[in-house]
């Protein structure tokens, strides 16, 4: 099974409006896909939908072998919420070790070091609603990489984050990949979509591109990726 | 429900709760302090401190264990950790059972040191044990906590959430036998309140107060109230989502 995640059709609505209009696609494993797109461009709903807590009109999201969101899959992915979604009234630790416990074989030693990887050792014991808000994003990744999943399923990880660190974060992310954990990144920057192996590059709902950051340049002829979706959007336009 | 995570959670609840000392400090102390107002108001009349003050007993931990249940279940929605737990290996039952329980330990202490401290230092005299005014009281607690789950299910916001304390336990109050002898009701109102859980909680309190050993009517009336508890946390487990639009 060489995809971890495959998008078949799927068609979303969120108050009577369609937010995703079929959309296909497929996520090889041991990789790292951008998902890049404008705000309100239906990310975070597509993500939602591939951890299996999007109520989905039709289509079909098949993730590492079974449908999204079924009990044999849950305990091999990891999801981190756009809005850092750890408890405020607990210690960065008590948050790492009350998520770790949810998971079999994960244990306390693994969630203190998924505290480190994040560079958050040195806060491990203060509560987390002191934290700074960038600080406080690294807290809820901790809590999303500590089981080592299979698939890592992130939202906007590094918004906030200052750039020594988003380097940092990166190059965990690309260890993580190297070590056959697939990641799917959203992010509204587009210099982080060069750091990507694939860009799924969306709009109003719809994909616009669906290729390696070379393929997107080369078929827009330019080497900014921000030109470049500008580009695609265009020509899609005038065939539409 | 997976032992493991239902002990982990009920530790999680407790700890968040272990970081707000205040709110410890008053579930403990004014359940007390508020039974201590009613043993001044009737100073004169101490046969009726002990009727209502037996059923305070038990109406304070299900009002506050109600308030406190469905503010913090709100939070796990809106804080967007239940959207995270639901993508875990979690079950719905963990997280209920894990609130019944961790809030119940919880009501465990409040009633003990309330009770003990109504006892010994308000002079309360009920024919029956403490003992059992305690099980009764943190079995009340339990259905507040139960039904706080319930009905955060219907609520957006913490103002809402708040308001479903008038909604659900007022009513319950009014109709229990508190203020009116149930014998003395009309029918309908008769009706809603043998349908009302805290009903069966205050009988078995007046059972305690009027007989030395536990009765068959109260063992009847737990066993009602915990079969709500049950009622509550089965229907609250229906109307928690794992998919949301």
């Amino acid at each position: 099974m060489a995809n971890a995640v495959e998008v078949a059709d799927l068609v979303v609505e969120r108050g009577g409006r369609r937010v995703l209009h079929g959309m296909s696609c497929t996520i090889p494993r041991g990789s790292i896909t951008g998902l890049l797109g404008p705000s309100g461009s239906g990310k975070t709903t597509l993500m939602r939908a591939i951890v299996g807590v999007q109520i989905v009109k039709s289509g079909r999201i098949t993730v590492l072998g079974h449908p999204a969101g079924s009990p044999a899959v849950r305990h091999k992915i990891g999801y981190l919420t756009q809005t850092p979604s750890v408890y405020p009234d607990l210690t960065v630790r008590e948050n790492a070790r009350y998520f770790a416990s949810l998971y079999p074989g994960v244990t306390a030693s693994d969630a203190d070091q998924a505290i480190r990887d994040v560079g958050l050792a040195e806060a491990a014991g203060q509560l987390v609603r002191t934290l700074s808000g960038g600080q406080l994003a690294r807290a809820s990744l901790a809590c999303a990489i500590l089981s080592r999943p299979e698939l890592l399923v992130l939202d906007e990880p590094t918004v906030g984050q200052d750039p020594v660190l988003r380097d940092e974060l990166w190059k965990k992310f690309r260890d993580l990949a190297a070590a056959g954990t697939t990641l799917l990144v959203s992010s509204h920057v587009m210099d982080e979509a060069s750091r990507c192996d694939r860009l799924l590059l969306i709009r109003q709902g719809r994909f616009v591109a669906d290729d390696t950051p070379a393929a997107v340049r080369a078929e827009a002829g330019t080497d900014d990726l921000d030109e470049a979706f500008l580009r695609l959007i265009r020509r899609q336009e005038v065939a539409a | 429900m997976t032992p493991r995570i239902l002990a982990s959670t009920v530790g999680r609840i407790l700890r968040q709760l272990r970081h707000d000392p205040r709110t410890i400090g008053m579930l403990v102390v004014v359940p007390t302090v508020l039974l201590a107002l009613l043993y001044f108001m009737f100073d004169d009349a101490p046969a009726l401190f002990d009727r209502i003050a037996l059923i305070m007993l038990g109406v304070f931990p299900f009002i506050v264990m109600f308030l406190i249940t469905s503010v913090a279940m709100l939070r796990e929605r809106t804080s967007g950790t239940l959207e995270r737990l639901l993508t875990t290996p979690l079950g719905k039952l963990d997280l209920l059972f894990g609130y019944g329980i961790a809030f119940g330990l919880v009501a465990t202490v409040q009633a003990a040191v309330t009770t003990g401290l109504a006892y010994w230092l308000l002079d309360l005299d009920t024919a029956g044990s403490p003992g059992w005014v305690v099980l009764i009281a943190v079995t009340n607690a339990v259905l507040g906590v139960a039904l706080g789950l319930l009905a955060s299910a219907f609520a957006r916001t913490e103002f809402q959430a708040v308001q479903f304390m008038p909604v659900v336990a007022f009513p319950q109050i009014l109709l229990c036998g508190l203020f009116v002898p149930r014998e003395g009701m009309v029918g309908w109102l008769h009706a809603l309140s043998d349908v009302m859980p805290l009903t069966y909680a205050v009988e078995g309190l007046q059972q305690v107060g009027r007989y030395a050993e536990p009765t068959g009517t109260m063992w009847r009336d737990f066993g009602v109230v915990a079969g709500a508890v049950v009622l509550a946390l089965v229907v609250a487990s229906a109307t928690l989502r794992r998919r949301t639009a």
